[in-house]
């Protein structure tokens, strides 16, 4: 074996398990406000994820142990899990994640392969395919009775006998269901924001989830797991884009602060859109991809037919990836062009 | 006044293990029993034997001159006899042999005649071939002739002069402890380099983890003649490459394919620049150097050694411990693996560095690239190694020339950082190297076709000639026939012919009896057949027929003949 | 329905005439497609396509009067090189045209050589040296391994010679490394 003989002490696994790490602050705010139902929404991932992903590395002829314990298969399961309603059925959950890991992944080649980030694609084919299951969002406790127990929860989601009163209770639209069907209504912003799911910046409960998120994306970027510029990109992407429709008709349009703190932008700036494997490699690469998946997302928002828009934003900027990076190949050492830096 | 500073992209921090082997003194290894000395220690074309098996030959004495302009001499590093001259292993990552001069020491290290350069006085290219001819040759590591680097080309000066004490290689401390001991003479080195090559800022740019070796060449630069600045430089691997000491010194970057030189810059090892002092003001070839042993050795320390000392002495003078794993040659960042130990110190060995399982524990196995770009971000050459990878691994050599193959350094930071523990380095070298082969065919299969060409161009003219040639004997046959005719009919018109002129005619008609009778001689079967039931009036007329034949041939051979004798 | 035959008709004649005039104001000498293909060739001139050299054999080739995998020096590369530049499927070797070998160079056992020269007059890229009845020797650097050399030889007088890979010479080889091969050796 030639040079280098030694290496740093940074592994795949350790990039994973911070990922997962930063997750946490996000699922503690998470069962606090909405109740302990997503640690099932969680478990139930990540098994099906680790089986799945198991039986394909078996089935191409990898090995399975160094594999599995990179935990990139756990990465997807957790963000597929929190992208979804905490209340969803368990068919829903394990289709999701089987589509996750073996069509989005395996299918396109393993670990780095796979052009689309995997848990953004099994959330697009449940959006498209279920779209009345990925209703059955728990609402935050300051606004419903008493959340779910885990047992109550375990029998929501696995279709238990649950009285539909008591799920009635504590399921609601979510902060852009809400605004969506109010402007539907032909609501000025001003009319819908009265509805009480409205907080200081986002949903009532869901902003501090999206600050959750926020925390523990900066905690990635401190410990240099991800760069600045996609999450940067992307959170400018939907500001910019909000504050300036918003700017021009601020009835029709919500506030940029609201479409900012929706926990799936954060979830999406931090940990989505910053998947190094489908994403673009260059620093003005990410730069474009964070932006542009930042206007797609206010785009589908706005007047694309699904409340939000970050999973298929992200995805499309995915599509977009080699067009990036051969266009924003940076300046080499002494390379030609420009002059020298001084 | 401090010099402003500047910043090279990326590179990273591995653990210097430097203090290992900078406690203890310089010591010369003692002379071995046998020097085994490869021809080939430089960049360039190897060295031309100039000695022969059986011959004795003296300390520094020239056993191998300097192949063309780049190229260097090599000498005899202690006084001895020479055994072989043959192919023998060399620290090569190849792990192939390659020809060297093997000298069975006397043990009496007698030096060759040898007297100091007066470099101010003479002419500066003739200063240069008597470097080559000193063998002297970049001691940091690319081995680059350093006469070629000395020769300030078109422009006729080279403004700056970069002094190189950067060693940011983990564990190598030979060129810290030059610099602690023998600053006046590196300094001496650089007063040369600044003489031929006309610089007018001398820097000596040094990592702030030597900071002996820093007040040292402070000290000695306050005592030279000629202005020196020693500029203190962040510690960070590669910083000691030359296109990154040249970015934090000066700001400026080399362009991609060009050397320092073409912006003003030229950078010297201060291994080379002490190398340099001891040739001209000695004249002494560069036979022995300063080599790093460390790692998994009982005593790590430097040596003084003589070129062609074979490695394992060395390990062992160290004191070899159990539970090697193996040796590199040069540091844990871009070393080589010695394939045996008998294999011999070179101009480029800096470090012999023994492994352990402790200290350098086996490489973990590579998983798939995750585009995490952590090497783009470690790149000194601010490339896309993912991209690249991806292109070598493939074997898509063009878009790995488009992606700027060939600006790598091959410093390693890209794999050092590689969560995936890809051996990134490797797949850029063996597409190198690939492309390198590929052109190289391409030209043999150029050659191959012109010379094809050319050889169907030869035959084609060759046959023409031969076929014009044809034609013009033929024509000459007939005009000479017709000339023939001529001249006896005029003899027919004239009776009253000169005696000569007759007995010309006779001496014509014996040699073509003669020639009548040489050729029914020889075949005898082309006699007339079938003349058996003829009348005589027939056989006369066939007689007639026959002369007149054998005549026509006659004269046709003759001036075939001729023209034979003459060509 | 007159003017529309008639503007087809002006068309085609005005279409026609500068079709014309740029086939002749804009013809390439030579066939552009053989030198292409000429180019991949290895130019080792032996022959073994059925062709007498690789010229004739790319011009083949561009005429489609020879199939692409007849070349064995060039080997499987060579026929994907070929494929690629003619969009065509890649396909094995012919093998009725030999297999491919090791780079080779002759080699003349100037011992037994009597300097007949036939040697010489078989060698498509002149590198042979020698006269009749002189020892003859091979120009390495120039010999492209063709062999055409050995039949003619009276004497059997020349081999052929790997190279062999000396330290110049050295390649550094694919590092093979990655995911499939930790699961052959594992379960090994």
């Amino acid at each position: 074996m030639p040079s280098p003989f030694i290496l740093d002490r940074s592994s795949v696994t350790q990039v994973m398990a911070w990922v997962l790490a930063a997750l946490l602050p996000g699922i503690a705010t998470y069962v606090w406000l909405f109740g302990p139902g997503i640690l099932i929404t969680l478990s139930l991932a990540t098994v099906t994820a680790l089986a799945a992903e198991a039986a394909m590395l078996k089935a191409r002829g990898y090995p399975v142990r160094p594999f599995l314990t990179d935990l990139s298969a756990i990465v997807t399961a957790w963000l597929l899990a929190l992208s979804l309603p905490s209340l969803a059925p368990w068919w829903l959950i394990v289709t999701g994640t089987l589509f996750a890991i073996v069509v989005a992944k395996h299918l396109y080649g393993g670990l780095g392969q796979n052009i689309f980030n995997p848990a953004m694609v099994g959330y697009a084919v449940l959006i498209v395919s279920f779209p009345v299951q990925m209703t059955q969002w728990a609402g935050p406790h300051e606004l419903t009775a008493a959340p779910l127990t885990l047992a109550q929860s375990a029998a929501v989601i696995f279709g238990g006998d649950v009285p539909r009163a008591t799920l009635d209770a504590v399921t609601m639209a979510t902060p852009l269901d809400a605004l969506r069907t109010g402007l539907l209504q032909q609501l000025t912003i001003d009319e819908v924001m009265t509805h009480p799911i409205f907080g200081h910046y986002g949903g009532v409960g869901f902003e501090w989830l999206a600050g959750a998120f926020l925390l523990g994306g900066l905690l990635l970027w401190a410990l240099r797991i991800i760069g600045w510029q996609v999450p940067l990109a992307f959170l400018a992407g939907i500001w910019l884009t909000a504050g300036f429709l918003n700017f021009f008709d601020a009835g029709r349009f919500g506030p940029p602060w609201f479409h900012l703190f929706a926990p799936s932008v954060m979830l999406g700036a931090f940990f989505i859109a910053t998947d190094p494997v489908s994403g673009a490699t260059t620093p003005r690469g990410k730069l474009v991809f964070g932006l542009g998946a930042g206007f797609l997302t206010m785009a589908i928002r706005t007047w694309g037919g699904f409340p939000d828009g970050v999973a298929f934003a992200i995805l499309l900027m995915n599509l977009c990836v080699p067009l990036i990076d051969q266009y924003t190949q940076p300046r080499i050492y002494g390379g030609a062009g420009k002059e020298p830096r001084t | 006044m401090s010099r402003e500073l500047h910043r090279f992209k990326g590179g990273v921090h591995p653990p210097e293990h430097k203090a290992e082997s900078t406690s203890r003194p310089i010591h010369a290894a003692p002379l071995p029993k046998e020097l085994v000395i490869p021809l080939r220690q430089h960049i360039g074309n190897p060295a031309r034997p100039v000695v022969e098996i059986g011959a004795r030959v003296l300390k520094g004495q020239m056993i191998a001159a300097a192949d063309g302009y780049i190229s260097a001499a090599v000498h005899a590093s202690s006084s001895g006899t020479v055994t072989a001259i043959g192919l023998q292993p060399v620290p090569h990552i190849s792990g192939l042999p390659d020809l060297c001069v093997t000298i069975e020491t006397d043990g009496r290290d007698e030096w060759v005649v040898h007297a100091p350069l007066d470099y101010q006085a003479m002419e500066p290219s003739q200063l240069r071939m008597q470097l080559r001819d000193l063998g002297l040759a970049g001691l940091g590591g690319a081995v680059f002739p350093s006469a070629v680097k000395l020769d300030p080309g078109a422009s006729r000066a080279c403004p700056t002069l970069i002094i190189n004490g950067g060693e940011c290689e983990p564990w190598i401390t030979c060129d810290d402890l030059l610099m602690r001991t023998h600053a006046g003479e590196i300094l001496q080195g650089a007063a040369i380099m600044h003489h031929l090559l006309g610089s007018t800022t001398v820097l000596v740019g040094i990592e702030d983890n030597k900071p002996e070796a820093v007040a040292a060449m402070q000290a000695a630069a306050a005592g030279m003649d000629f202005a020196v600045e020693i500029v203190v430089v962040p510690a960070r691997y590669p910083g000691g490459g030359a296109k990154q000491m040249i970015q934090v010194l000066t700001g400026q970057e080399v362009p991609s394919g060009k050397l320092p030189t073409d912006i003003g810059i030229q950078v010297f090892n201060v291994g080379t620049a002490y190398a340099l002092a001891r040739a001209v003001r000695h004249g002494e070839p560069l036979i022995s150097r300063l080599v790093t042993v460390t790692g998994h050795v009982l005593r790590p320390q430097n040596f003084e050694v003589l070129i062609g000392t074979p490695m394992h002495t060395l390990i062992t003078l160290a004191g070899e411990r159990d539970g090697a794993t193996g040796v590199l040659m040069g540091g844990p960042m871009m070393g080589v693996p010695v394939p045996d130990l008998t294999v011999p110190v070179v101009k480029a060995t800096n470090c012999i560095l023994v492994k352990s399982a402790a200290l350098f524990p086996p490489l973990p196995k590579a998983l798939p690239c995750i585009r995490c770009t952590r090497c783009a971000d470690a790149c000194p050459a601010e490339l896309q190694p993912q991209e690249l990878f991806r292109f070598a691994r493939a074997g898509d050599f063009g878009r790995a020339q488009e992606y700027h193959l060939f600006d790598c350094i091959e410093c390693g930071c890209c794999s050092y950082v590689c969560p995936s523990h890809i051996p990134l380095v490797d797949f850029y070298r063996y597409a190198k190297s690939e492309i390198w082969a590929r052109e190289k065919d391409k030209r043999a299969a150029d050659l191959a076709r012109e010379r094809h060409e050319f050889r169907q161009f030869r035959q084609e003219r060759e046959k023409k000639e031969k076929a014009e040639k044809l034609a013009a004997k033929a024509q000459a046959a007939r005009t000479h026939a017709a000339l023939d005719q001529a001249q006896r009919a005029e003899l027919a018109a004239a009776p009253a012919a000169e005696v000569t002129a007759v007995s010309d005619a006779d001496a014509k008609k014996a040699l073509i009896a003669a020639a009548l009778a040489r050729a029914q001689a020889k075949k005898p079967d082309a006699a007339p057949r079938n003349v058996d039931q003829l009348t005589p009036e027939q056989l006369r007329q066939i007689e007639e027929i026959e002369t007149r034949r054998a005549k026509i041939r006659e004269l046709v051979r003759k001036p075939l003949e001729s023209e034979q004798k003459n060509p | 329905m007159l003017a529309a035959i008639g503007v087809m008709a002006l068309l085609a004649v005005t279409i026609g005439l500068v079709l014309g005039w740029s086939a002749v104001r804009f013809k390439v000498e030579g066939n552009p497609l053989a030198e292409k293909i000429d180019a991949i060739l290895p130019q080792t001139q032996c022959g073994q396509c059925g062709f007498a050299g690789c010229r004739p054999y790319a011009e083949a080739i561009a005429n489609g009067e020879a199939d692409i995998n007849q070349c064995p020096p060039g080997g499987e590369e060579g026929v994907k090189k070929l494929a690629e530049l003619l969009g065509v499927e890649p396909k094995p070797l012919d093998e009725a045209h030999g297999t491919p070998k090791p780079k080779s160079v002759a080699f003349i056992d100037e011992q037994a050589c009597i300097g007949c020269t036939l040697c010489i007059q078989a060698c498509p890229v002149d590198a042979i040296s020698g006269a009749a009845k002189q020892i003859h020797t091979v120009i390495a650097a120039e010999c492209t391994g063709c062999e055409l050399c050995l039949p003619p030889c009276p004497v059997d007088c020349i081999s052929m010679v790997p190279i062999v890979e000396d330290l110049p010479h050295w390649k550094w080889k694919h590092p093979v490394v990655m995911m499939k091969r930790i699961a052959e050796t594992e379960e090994a």
